[in-house]
């Protein structure tokens, strides 16, 4: 756990840091987001003390770090920069183990783990261990220098834009490699970024500075659906509702428990159970649930047989674990108001429609 | 032709006279190279102090060099080394720190600013910075000044005979005053020869000690 209190930073007459206030609990990602020269950047350097305070304490699981002698600090604590970093003359294996070796580890376990933690980023680690920076791509050279941090296993990771200089494609690669680290190894990180939609992603918790004080601090969702000011509804931008489609699971949206047919049933009792439920089509299923095909109630309304002899394929399934903005994006694409859900394993589990997503959304913001 | 018999004849006195020369030029780098490489470190964090130590170092690179031997004779006459050895090592050690001290401030203030600062947040200390990235990194920079200093001072060096320090430059004053074309080529060819030969090891040198990570 990190806490700031009072924290303040002064460049002569100019107040950088203006008495910030929060805490980051263990385990969390805390993204620092802002303008530039809001002072999140220097607020982050002054956590493992590359920025000496002016005033103000800075607590790492309750001790106070301006007690600490720096480079013990600083080895204690995962850095990760824009810019990467990696040392040119040293190679992979000799970057990653930089912290181990000034903390003297023995070699052999040293090297052993930089090929782990290679192999945790995807990047074999037979071919890349002996190569030189200079023969990565910047991708591959990011994911080194994530590594490279995590190498002494420190409790605290700072990073600061890591992903900043990376091509879009490979920074939402990159991003969700790092989600899946974080994950599993559940370190208290700061993650300064300027990028609502990496914040949106990466954050447990969302900081909003201006002018070095802190505006808000809350959860990625309450930040979209209750901007505190008008200065924070801009920065998160006009299309926040939008952004909040990340932040839902399709599971949490859908109607679950949805009415079902097989494809022996009559077509009459579709039509009965459509008409029961005020819908106008059905999702037919296989005989051990999954979704196989929908029928419709104005073709089926009326004629005889069975529903396996007039069903249509399904024009659309989304995964109940995937967000919001996939279902949406997916209903535009086939011109579609609703989806089927499923399990990951194809099972039919509910049904998500344009009304039910427009709602749920709304009444968030129904409540401030 | 006659040159060439004059210096076949003469082998082991050019080698005497090579020798003389080599440990002249290698003592006054050797000296250099832990005086200036310091320097040139210990001036980067202060642009000031920089620009007056390069300064400096650049007016004494201006000085003739026979003018700076005739400085150095009452100077060092005080501790009896008037003339000799003693002088001649003296100048060219003043002559060597501009190379090196220039080439040393260029290339560790050239260290990518990103390196450094990822250096301290990782916690490095100063000197373990300089050790394992800036010094590094410079190193083939720094390298090619000691290349510089080496090739002006086995000239330099051909000048102190005048003082009698030896080397070669013996074999191109006496040629000329004794009118002798055959030692003034032989001692003009074997310094030119030292110097490219010197040159070029360094040059391999320089190569060997490139971090592979770091060849362009």
């Amino acid at each position: 756990m990190i806490r700031l209190e009072r924290l303040t930073k002064s460049f002569g007459a100019t107040v950088a840091v203006d008495h910030v206030d929060m805490e980051v609990p263990a385990g969390e990602v805390c993204v620092l987001l802002g303008p530039s020269g809001c002072g999140k950047t220097t607020t982050m350097k002054m956590i493992n003390r590359l920025i000496a305070p002016t005033s103000g304490k800075i607590l790492i699981d309750g001790r106070d770090t301006a007690g600490q002698d720096d480079v013990t600090l600083r080895r204690s604590i995962g850095y990760v920069i824009q810019q990467i970093g990696l040392f040119p003359n040293k190679t992979i294996e000799d970057n990653i183990c930089v912290v181990p070796d000034l903390l003297g580890w023995d070699r052999r376990r040293s090297r052993a783990r930089a090929g782990e933690l290679l192999s945790l980023v995807n990047l074999e680690p037979a071919t890349f261990l002996k190569r030189y920076p200079k023969e990565l791509s910047g991708g591959q050279q990011q994911r080194v220098g994530v590594v490279r941090a995590l190498a002494a296993d420190p409790p605290v990771l700072l990073m600061d834009e890591p992903f900043g200089a990376i091509d879009p494609i490979n920074r939402e690669v990159i991003q969700d490699e790092f989600m899946k680290l974080q994950a599993a190894l559940k370190k208290t990180v700061v993650f300064v970024s300027h990028d609502i939609d990496e914040a949106v992603k990466m954050a447990s918790r969302i900081a909003i500075f201006r002018d070095g004080r802190l505006i808000q601090y809350a959860k990625p969702d309450d930040v979209l659906a209750h901007p505190v000011d008008s200065f924070v509804a801009d920065f998160v931008g006009a299309d926040r509702t939008l952004k909040r489609l990340r932040l839902v699971k399709v599971a949490d949206a859908m109607m679950s428990e949805p009415p079902r047919v097989t494809a022996e049933d009559t077509l009459e009792r579709a039509v009965a159970l459509m008409e029961e439920h005020g819908h106008v089509s059905i999702v037919m299923v296989g005989p051990r649930g999954r979704a196989r095909g929908v029928v419709r109630l104005d073709l089926a309304r009326g004629r005889r047989g069975t529903v396996g002899e007039n069903h249509e394929p399904l024009p659309g399934i989304v995964a109940v674990t995937d967000d919001l903005r996939k279902a949406v994006a997916m209903m535009f694409q086939h011109d579609q108001t609703w989806l089927a859900c499923v399990d990951d394993e194809g099972f039919y589990k509910g049904y998500i429609t344009q009304r039910g997503i427009t709602h749920l959304l709304g009444a968030t913001y129904g409540k401030s | 032709m006659e040159t060439l018999a004059f210096m076949v004849a003469n082998w082991s006195v050019i080698l005497a006279r090579t020798l003389e020369h080599l440990s002249l030029v290698g003592a006054s780098i050797a000296i250099a190279i832990c005086t200036a490489v310091p320097i040139g470190i210990a001036i980067t964090p202060n642009p000031r102090a920089a620009n007056a130590v390069l300064y400096a170092a650049s007016i004494m690179i201006t000085v003739p060099s026979i003018a700076l031997f005739g400085l150095l004779i009452p100077v060092l006459s005080l501790i009896g080394q008037g003339i000799g050895y003693l002088p001649a090592l003296v100048a060219l050690v003043l002559y060597a720190q501009l190379p090196i001290i220039r080439n040393t401030y260029a290339a560790i203030t050239n260290v990518e600013p990103a390196l450094r600062e990822a250096a301290r947040g990782m916690g490095m200390t100063t000197f373990q910075r300089l050790r394992e990235v800036e010094i590094p990194i410079a190193l083939p920079v720094i390298v090619s000044g000691v290349r510089n200093a080496v090739v002006l001072n086995i000239a330099v060096a051909a000048i102190a005979t005048y003082i009698g320090a030896g080397g070669l430059g013996t074999f191109i004053s006496r040629g000329i005053s004794q009118t002798d074309v055959r030692q003034l080529l032989t001692g003009a060819f074997s310094v030119s020869v030292l110097a490219i030969a010197a040159d070029l090891a360094l040059l391999g040198a320089q190569r060997l000690l490139t971090s592979p990570g770091l060849r362009t």
